[in-house]
């Protein structure tokens, strides 16, 4: 069936619409902008939240992309910018939702805590290649710096993607690409 | 007495650093090509695709095939009757990766102290270094950049003897399932066993680093390397871990006499990515 679906177009910010159209095992292509944030830019934006402070980022329907690119080369927007694993900022992750986070980009499984958190409030989680970070460094046009500089790879950036390739690994109904893919491939050989 | 500098030292391991990262070794695109042929997942074909398609933009453009460049690793074996001049060892190795990292565009992942001090120290040294005296006047240098991906999926246990060739494989075998998509699959398996804990994870990590093709030179370890590559390619995992046939590359295993009362094994897990590289001096 993957070989013959088609690549679904999706624009950045999401809307709820969007997510809920979309289901585990689409193969996407992403268009907009998009934020940066990885380990410790997620402490930060906790440490903002437990203070009752405004975080620098207004996340509504916002899609966060868990990436520390490398240093870009002369003549590059950024350097290599594959995925990070996701399951590091899962502690973190319900009270963005809760502000209403849209889409998460990582690469890798996501706790109960946070698939029962996408279902309540309505999020999409997407995989990228992890390691094809030259390769997905070319779908990205624009990167600007939105907070936390003195964090280096790990800073807040805001990034424009044109053909950004994703897959919907955990859809808004809890479907997880993760747990059904291999038992599909399993039950296939038997 | 044959003599180097310890600028020779620093060059060829800046070298060594760029190239590894660049480039992916021919043993590893090697395995993936043979891989994609064989996956019967379409969506782990498309990953195998994207990986081949990445490893080939980065060695075009001399970019970093993973974003993460790794914490730098060096398995330096220095002949007896080589003498350094104009500089130290560990010194020399230290300013090659820092060139490598600052001035090859390659990322800064290590911070000063792992728990009190987690500021970058902005040149991604200090590499882990371990040096071997053995004879001759060489020196070869083996070093990879590993990244933490599939690091953190690593693991340790201290097996006790009746647990035996058995407990080992099932071992093996949790730590790659319970690893599941997190260290970038397709994967290579590296395990050291016997010897004391913290020799059984150097031999790990050594066992990452050999090249993907070659077999374990004693038989009945070469014949468990292959088992447990087999088991591991019937999990389901697959590439990017989103189901299929191909969960790893390659198990490689290092083993060292051992105590009677026990048997540790480490298992240390690399990404596609594995990007090592050497060089003799």
């Amino acid at each position: 069936m993957f070989e013959n679906q088609e690549i679904k177009r999706i624009d950045l910010p999401l809307t709820s619409e969007t997510v809920r159209g979309l289901r585990a095992g689409d193969r996407v292509r992403l268009y907009g902008k998009l934020y940066t944030a990885r380990d410790a830019a997620h402490k930060r934006l906790a440490e903002l939240l437990q203070k009752g402070q405004p975080l620098p980022v207004d996340l509504q329907d916002q899609t966060l992309y868990y990436v520390g690119p490398s240093p870009a080369k002369p003549g590059y927007v950024i350097g290599s910018a594959g995925p990070t694993s996701s399951y590091r900022m899962d502690s973190l992750t319900v009270p963005l939702l809760k502000l209403g986070l849209k889409g998460m980009i990582g690469k890798g499984v996501r706790s109960h805590e946070v698939i029962d958190a996408m279902k309540q409030y309505g999020a999409v989680y997407f995989c990228a290649v992890g390691g094809a970070a030259a390769l997905i460094a070319r779908s990205i046009i624009k990167s600007e710096l939105v907070a936390y500089e003195d964090l280096g790879p790990e800073a807040i950036y805001c990034l424009t993607v044109e053909d950004f390739p994703a897959i919907v690994a955990i859809d808004a109904q809890g479907n997880d690409l993760y747990q059904t893919g291999p038992e599909d491939w399993r039950r296939g050989r038997e | 007495m044959r003599q180097i500098t310890a600028p020779e030292i620093t060059k060829a391991v800046k070298t060594l650093f760029l190239e590894a990262n660049y480039q992916i070794g021919s043993d590893v695109s090697a395995a993936l090509e043979k891989m994609r042929l064989a996956e019967d997942s379409a969506i782990g074909k498309e990953v195998l695709g994207q990986i081949i398609e990445n490893n080939r933009i980065a060695a075009d453009e001399k970019l970093p095939i993973c974003q993460d460049t790794g914490m730098a690793v060096l398995f330096i074996e220095i002949g007896q009757n080589l003498q350094i001049s104009g500089g130290d060892l560990e010194n020399a190795v230290q300013e090659g990766v820092r060139r490598a990292y600052t001035e090859g565009y390659l990322r800064k992942s290590v911070v000063k102290d792992p728990l009190f001090d987690r500021t970058n120290t902005g040149d991604n040294t200090p590499a882990v270094i371990y040096t071997r005296i053995v004879p001759g006047d060489k020196m070869k240098i083996m070093g990879t950049a590993k990244g933490f991906g599939s690091e953190n999926m690593s693991r340790c246990k201290a097996l006790t003897p009746s647990e035996g060739v058995e407990g080992f494989k099932r071992f093996v075998l949790e730590t790659v399932r319970l690893a599941g998509p997190n260290p970038c699959p397709p994967t290579v398996v590296g395990i050291g066993v016997g010897g004391t804990l913290d020799k059984a994870a150097q031999l790990a990590k050594w066992a990452t680093i050999r090249r993907i093709g070659t077999p374990h030179p004693k038989a009945q370890y070469a014949e468990l390397e292959n088992e447990l590559l087999e088991q591991i390619n019937h999990l389901g995992i697959g590439p990017a871990g989103l189901g299929g046939l191909c969960t790893s590359l390659a198990v490689h295993i290092e083993y060292y006499p051992g105590h009677i009362a026990g048997i540790p094994v480490v298992v240390n897990i690399c990404c596609h990515a594995a990007r090592h590289k050497e060089i003799i001096l």
